[in-house]
C-alpha cells in the first residue's frame, strides 16, 4: 500500500511538471517534454492523453493580439446579478448564458455580483445589443454593468505590450 | 615618473574570460551562451520588498556584519538546509555578493607564503584574492574522468607544510560539477589531519539535479575550520543587487568583518532588506527555477548524446562541460572559430584554469528557445568539422 502510494505522489509530480510547461507552450512536442523531464516518451503520451480524456488538459489554443491585426474586436466585462432558481443555484442561467457563441467565458464570482461574462464582438453596438437584447431579457437576470476593454496588458500570464530583452553583458564569469 | 603600479598588480593577469568579452561584443547579433548569471528576474515580491524599502527611508548604513534581520534569517536558512547551527551574532557577516567574501576571508586568514590549494577549473576570483593576500595559489587539477570531483588522491598529493586553506568551489563554475556527502567524507579525514581550513564557496548550493546539495560543514570536525560562503545572485536570481554572506567560526568572522568594516563598510541596505524577503518566503521561486534550469539541462545533455559530443552529465550551478579534444583544436581556438562562423559565443575551458584545456563552458541560464537555435548551430558546426578532418 505504501508503495502504491509512493507511485502515485511521483505520477502527480510529472503530471504537475507537464501542465506547467505544456500552460505556457501548448505546441511543446510529447518527443521534447520526455527529453526536458527525463522519462519515457509512451509516459508523457499516455499522462496527456488520460488528462485529455479526464477532462484536466480542457483544450490548446492560442493567445492572440488582436490589435496587430486588422480584425476589427470589441471585448467586454459583464456583471451580472442574477436570481438563482430553487434547486439548480446558478447552473440553469449560467448554461443559458454560455450557450450564445459570442460569450467567451462565464465565471461563478463571489463578492457584489453573480457572474462575469466575458465577451467578443465584431463592434460597440454588436456588444452592447447583445447585454440589452438578449443578457438583460433573461427572467432571472436583475441588472448588468458592462465594463469594455480598452488595453490588453498581460493575458494568461504573458505580457502582450512589451517584448522580452536580455539585458544581460554577453559574457560574465 | 615613478611606476604608478605596485609590482604585484602588474603580476596579476586579467581574467581570461574579459578578452572574450571584448570579442564577442563586437557582434551584435551573436547569440550567447557566455553568461555567468540567471536569464530569470528576480522574483517580484522580493523586488517589491526593496522598493518598500526604499519608501519607508531606509536608506542608511546597516551595522558592519549586515542587518540583524537578515542575519537572523541566514541562520534560520542553513538550519533548514543544511541543519547547521550559527549564531547570528558572532557567526555570520553580510557582504557585497560571494565575491567579497571570498576575498575577505583570504585576507583575513593568509600570511605571506600560506599556500591555498585551488581545484580547477573553477570561477575566476580565487587566484588574484589569493595572491593580494599575499599567499600562494596552488592549482589541483581535477579531472573530467572523475567527472571534476576534487578525489583525496589529489588532495594529498598538493599538500605541502605550507598549506593552510583549502578553497572548495562546489557546486563548480564552470564544469557544473558536485561533490556528494561520499566524496565530502572520503577527504574529510585529510583536511582534519593537516590541519587546514576550508573556504567552501557554495553559491550555487539551490542548483543541484541529483541529491540535495551536502555542506562540507556538515561532516564531524569541519564545522569549526570551514568558512562557508553563499548568497543571493544565483538561487533568487539577484546578481545585481551584490548580495552574499559568509558563516563560519567566530574569531575569523570577526576578523573578516574588520577588513569589511574599513573596505566597504557595510553592504547595501535595499538589497539586505529585499533578501530578507528571499529567505522568508522565496523556496517556491528557486524551486521553480530549479526545475526549469533542471530541463534545460536535460535537453542538453539530450543534444550531446545526439551529436556524439562526449560530456559527463553535471549536476550542479547552470553549466555544461563538454570535451571538444576530437576536433583537435585548442579552446580558445574553438571558441573563436565557432563564434566567427556560427555566431554563438561559448567560454573557452581555459578561462577557468589551464586544465579546462580542450573544453567549453555553456550556460544554460538561457530559455529553451534559445538554447535550441544555438545547439542547432553548434551541430552544424560540429559536424562540418568532423566532414573536414574525414577528408585530411
Amino acid at each position: 500500500m505504501p508503495m502504491m502510494e509512493r507511485q502515485l505522489g511521483k505520477e502527480s509530480i510529472m503530471r504537475e511538471k507537464i501542465l506547467s510547461i505544456i500552460e505556457k507552450n501548448s505546441r511543446v512536442d510529447i518527443k521534447e517534454l520526455a527529453i526536458i523531464l527525463g522519462v519515457p516518451e509512451i509516459d508523457v503520451a499516455n499522462e496527456l492523453k488520460a488528462m485529455e480524456e479526464e477532462g484536466v488538459i480542457c483544450g490548446y489554443h492560442t493567445l492572440i493580439d488582436w490589435e496587430k491585426t486588422s480584425i476589427e474586436k470589441v471585448s467586454a466585462l459583464i456583471e451580472v446579478r442574477v436570481t438563482p432558481q430553487r434547486g439548480q443555484g446558478f447552473d440553469t442561467i449560467a448554461e443559458r448564458i454560455y450557450k450564445y457563441p459570442e460569450v467567451n467565458s462565464v465565471y461563478l464570482i463571489s463578492g457584489g455580483y453573480d457572474l462575469l461574462v466575458s465577451l467578443e464582438g465584431k463592434s460597440l453596438k454588436e456588444v452592447s445589443s447583445f447585454v440589452s437584447n438578449k443578457l438583460s431579457t433573461l427572467d432571472s437576470v436583475l441588472s448588468t454593468a458592462t465594463h469594455f476593454i480598452l488595453k490588453k496588458y498581460k493575458d494568461h500570464g504573458t505580457i502582450m505590450t512589451k517584448k522580452y530583452e536580455d539585458e544581460r553583458m554577453k559574457v560574465t564569469p | 615618473m615613478r611606476d604608478p603600479l605596485s609590482k604585484q598588480i602588474r603580476g596579476i593577469k586579467p581574467s581570461g574570460i574579459r578578452k572574450f568579452f571584448d570579442v564577442v561584443n563586437e557582434m551584435p547579433d551573436a547569440i550567447s551562451l557566455g553568461v555567468g548569471e540567471p536569464d530569470f528576474d528576480t522574483p517580484w515580491h522580493i523586488r517589491d520588498e526593496g522598493i518598500y524599502s526604499l519608501e519607508k527611508g531606509r536608506t542608511f548604513y546597516t551595522s558592519n556584519s549586515g542587518l540583524k534581520e537578515l542575519k537572523i534569517e541566514i541562520c534560520n536558512y542553513l538550519k533548514r538546509s543544511q541543519n547547521l547551527d550559527y549564531d547570528y551574532n558572532k557567526h555570520v557577516i553580510v557582504t557585497v555578493g560571494g565575491s567579497e567574501a571570498i576575498d575577505v576571508a583570504l585576507r583575513a586568514m593568509l600570511d605571506p607564503g600560506d599556500e591555498v590549494l585551488i581545484p580547477q577549473p573553477c570561477y575566476v576570483s580565487y587566484d588574484p584574492c589569493t595572491i593580494l593576500a599575499g599567499g600562494v595559489p596552488v592549482p589541483i587539477n581535477l579531472k573530467h574522468e572523475n567527472e571534476f570531483r576534487l578525489t583525496p588522491q589529489e588532495l594529498k598529493a598538493a599538500i605541502t607544510p605550507k598549506t593552510k586553506v583549502l578553497i572548495m568551489p562546489f557546486p563548480n563554475n564552470p564544469t557544473g560539477a558536485i561533490m556528494e556527502k561520499k566524496d565530502l567524507e572520503a577527504i574529510a579525514d585529510i583536511i582534519i589531519e593537516n590541519d587546514l581550513y576550508v573556504i567552501s564557496d557554495e553559491i550555487y548550493a539551490e542548483l543541484t539535479y541529483k541529491e540535495k546539495h551536502v555542506s562540507i560543514a556538515t561532516l564531524e570536525g569541519l564545522k569549526e575550520r570551514t568558512i562557508l560562503i553563499n548568497g543571493f545572485s544565483k538561487a533568487y536570481a539577484m546578481t545585481g543587487w551584490r548580495l552574499g554572506y559568509a558563516v563560519g567560526p567566530s574569531e575569523i568572522i570577526e576578523q573578516m568583518t574588520k577588513i569589511h568594516q574599513f573596505a566597504i563598510m557595510c553592504a547595501p541596505t535595499t538589497s539586505q532588506y529585499a533578501a530578507v524577503e528571499a529567505l522568508r518566503n522565496g523556496d517556491d521561486d528557486v524551486a521553480e527555477m530549479r526545475e526549469a534550469y533542471n530541463q534545460r539541462r536535460r535537453y542538453l545533455m539530450h543534444a550531446f548524446r545526439e551529436m556524439g559530443l562526449e560530456c559527463f552529465e553535471p549536476y550542479g550551478a547552470f553549466y555544461v562541460f563538454p570535451c571538444i579534444k576530437e576536433f583537435g583544436m585548442t579552446s580558445e581556438e574553438f571558441a573563436t572559430k565557432f563564434l566567427e562562423e556560427q555566431k554563438v559565443a561559448v567560454v573557452p575551458g581555459t578561462a577557468f584554469g589551464d586544465c579546462g584545456e580542450g573544453f567549453l563552458r555553456i550556460s544554460y541560464a538561457y530559455s529553451l528557445e534559445n538554447l535550441k537555435i544555438a545547439i542547432g548551430r553548434l551541430n552544424e558546426f560540429v559536424t562540418k568539422l568532423r566532414k573536414e578532418k574525414e577528408q585530411a
